[in-house]
């Protein structure tokens, strides 16, 4: 335990206390009541978009390679995850929840990063933006084919109403969203942490200097397009529990897009917490914005535009480090020293 | 025989529009280095122009293609003025994800105007005779002509400007080295603003190409012709112009062939698949620059 405590350090574990501050109020929210309906419906959705944020950014801000594909990852483990719940419900009635979500969850996540490793060996042979074009095209190809196999669904959907029978479903998935997300996160971070994850981020920064150092950057790439993907299957899986009707066509480059929004506004790197709230926020965004009605996706445009202006236009540098944390704890630093100078020389002159 | 020939002509008309609107992104990613996802939905804005010049105002078929191209041309200017010169210099990744905030913005204007349901192109007098090629039983459709006439006319004079004009040396510098352009005296941000133009300009052609062969348009009609673009820009190799116009024509070809031949479920498996391989036997498409790299 002490060992384990010792490798989280202290932004991972500001991290780790955001997400069980969320949780925890989730729950509370829950528990008492106090919810709305709109806000019950978003809970599960944040859980998941928490985990495809995080895993994206372990492949967008860590290992540096743009993916646009990830919707298709998720979708695989959705599909996968949902099927498999699906033939335990129906061949054994009396299975416990608390057995077949955990046992589709991680074959939804095992198959998403088989489906991982396949894309990122041919991934490896392309850079930059052409990656980008090769996970889209991986993204649309899994989407054509699912909706033409008929076992699943076709394109009517996939009907997974009957895998949580529950009508309270943010409720009775809640626990395993929470479980499943800060179990993850712990893991991605620690992954960060290690040697690895220094591997990996060598490999960001240069990629010949890293391959001169013996690191395996064919290793590290496949490995972390499979990790990157087992995760976005959990989420994916979660995903399918939550809704009743899988759809594949729900999966398409715009939903890769939003969770890339996310992880781009969240601030891409080794630091997760950006990916958290900006997915906590990205979601909500919308729905808040409901009261507006017709106008909800239009100020939600203009908002990300003006927010991508202001957090990365060269021009605002200097209003950016003004309200910046950072500078403000250094100011009140500088005006706590000027006001204690001056006690002392105050003090100095009674004297 | 007959299949062969028909599937081929129709996948040149549909590879023509695809090549029109991917010689947008390659003209931009050329210039300003930046994926510009946008420009998909300038063909939807230019089909709504066509839509309301001539079914709204009741103007002629000329006028409302010419207000399309006049629109699209200075919205595209005005956006890169708005969203995109603020943000140059910043991390590329920073630009996409503005880049995608236009085209929701683009998409939802036009949903709030013009409502979701879909609206049909008036463009009757755009109805041009089809063609009977002797007693082969082939028939040409006039839309099919005029989308092929016209894209390889705009192509010639593309060509014609950048090779020959001042204007376009001046693009070609840029893209070449911006800060050598520079200090050659080229005004870059006026450049820039001219290719922003320039490829809002073709996807205005582009939309009244795909009204013609489409014939119904809705707020979202731009996305997958803009993907699909985007797809050919990256075939060709990003930033090549001829990369750009072959790769509109091969990904039509090639859409429209396995379609008639395979399955029209899968045709964008196919299509898609078909590019994974490409790009893996050539990682930087068909005419693009190779990067070389340096320690």
């Amino acid at each position: 335990m002490k060992k384990f405590l010792s490798r989280i350090n202290r932004r991972d574990a500001l991290t780790l206390l955001v997400l069980v501050g969320i949780f925890a109020f989730f729950f509370i929210m829950l528990e008492t009541g106090a919810a709305s309906n709109q806000f019950k419906n978003m809970i599960i959705p944040m859980s998941y978009y928490i985990l495809l944020a995080i895993s994206l950014n372990l492949m967008v801000g860590v290992l540096g390679e743009l993916s646009l594909g990830h919707a298709g990852f998720m979708s695989v483990g959705a599909y996968t995850g949902c099927f498999l719940s699906v033939m335990l419900v129906e061949k054994f009635p009396e299975l416990p929840m608390y057995v077949y979500l955990p046992v589709a969850m991680l074959c939804g996540g095992l198959m998403a990063a088989l489906f991982g490793v396949l894309i990122g060996i041919p991934a490896l042979r392309v850079k930059g933006d052409y990656l980008a074009i090769v996970t889209l095209a991986f993204c649309e190809i899994i989407k054509t084919v699912i909706i033409n196999l008929e076992f699943l669904g076709g394109a009517i959907g996939f009907d997974t109403d009957s895998i949580v029978p529950d009508r309270n479903k943010a409720l009775t998935l809640l626990p395993y969203a929470a479980f499943a997300v800060i179990v993850s996160a712990i893991l991605i971070m620690n992954l960060v942490r290690s040697k690895h994850g220094r591997a990996i981020m060598a490999v960001r920064d240069n990629r010949i200097a890293a391959e001169a150092c013996g690191i395996n950057v064919n290793f590290y790439k496949v490995a972390v397009f499979g990790i990157a993907a087992f995760f976005a299957g959990i989420a994916g899986v979660l995903y399918g529990h939550n809704d009743v009707l899988l759809k594949s066509a729900n999966f398409d480059f715009n939903m890769s897009i939003e969770i890339l929004v996310m992880v781009v506004l969240g601030g891409m790197g080794s630091n997760m917490l950006g990916s958290v709230i900006a997915a906590v926020v990205m979601t909500a965004l919308p729905e808040m914005l409901r009261d507006f009605s017709d106008y909800r996706m239009l100020i939600y445009s203009v908002m990300l535009i003006v927010i991508m202006l202001f957090t990365s236009a060269p021009a605002l540098a200097g209003i950016r480090e003004r309200l910046s944390l950072g500078f403000i704890k250094e100011s009140l630093q500088k005006k706590m020293a000027k006001k204690a100078e001056k006690k002392k020389a105050g003090k100095e002159e009674e004297k | 025989m007959t299949l062969l020939i028909q599937t081929l002509i129709q996948g040149i008309s549909l590879g023509s529009i695809y090549a029109l609107i991917a010689l947008g992104y390659t003209m931009v990613y050329g210039i300003a280095k930046m994926l510009n996802f946008a420009h998909g939905d300038i063909i939807m804005v230019g089909a709504y122009t066509i839509y309301s010049t001539i079914a709204l105002a009741h103007f002629p078929g000329w006028l409302g293609v010419l207000s399309a191209v006049v629109f699209c041309g200075v919205l595209g200017v005005v956006i890169e003025f708005l969203a995109y010169k603020p943000l140059r210099g910043a991390p590329s990744l920073n630009v996409l994800i503005t880049a995608i905030g236009v085209s929701y913005l683009l998409q939802n204007i036009a949903l709030l105007i013009f409502e979701g349901k879909q609206k049909a192109m008036p463009l009757g007098d755009f109805d041009f005779p089809d063609l009977k090629v002797g007693n082969t039983g082939i028939t040409v459709t006039g839309e099919v002509i005029f989308t092929i006439t016209l894209t390889v006319v705009l192509m010639i004079a593309l060509t014609l400007f950048i090779n020959k004009t001042k204007m376009g040396k001046a693009m070609r510098a840029v893209s070449e080295d911006k800060d050598a352009a520079r200090l050659m005296g080229i005004n870059v941000n006026r450049t820039i603003s001219v290719t922003f133009a320039i490829g809002s300009i073709l996807a205005a052609f582009a939309s009244l190409c795909y009204g013609m062969s489409y014939a119904y348009i809705k707020p979202t009609t731009g996305s997958m012709p803009g993907i699909k673009a985007f797809t050919a820009a990256v075939f060709g190799g990003i930033g090549s112009i001829p990369g750009a116009m072959l790769g509109g024509f091969v990904i039509g070809i090639l859409e429209k062939l396995s379609s008639a031949y395979i399955s029209t479920q899968f045709t964008d498996a196919i299509v898609f698949g078909v590019l994974i391989v490409m790009l893996v036997v050539r990682p930087t498409g068909l005419l693009g620059k190779k990067i070389r790299e340096k320690v």
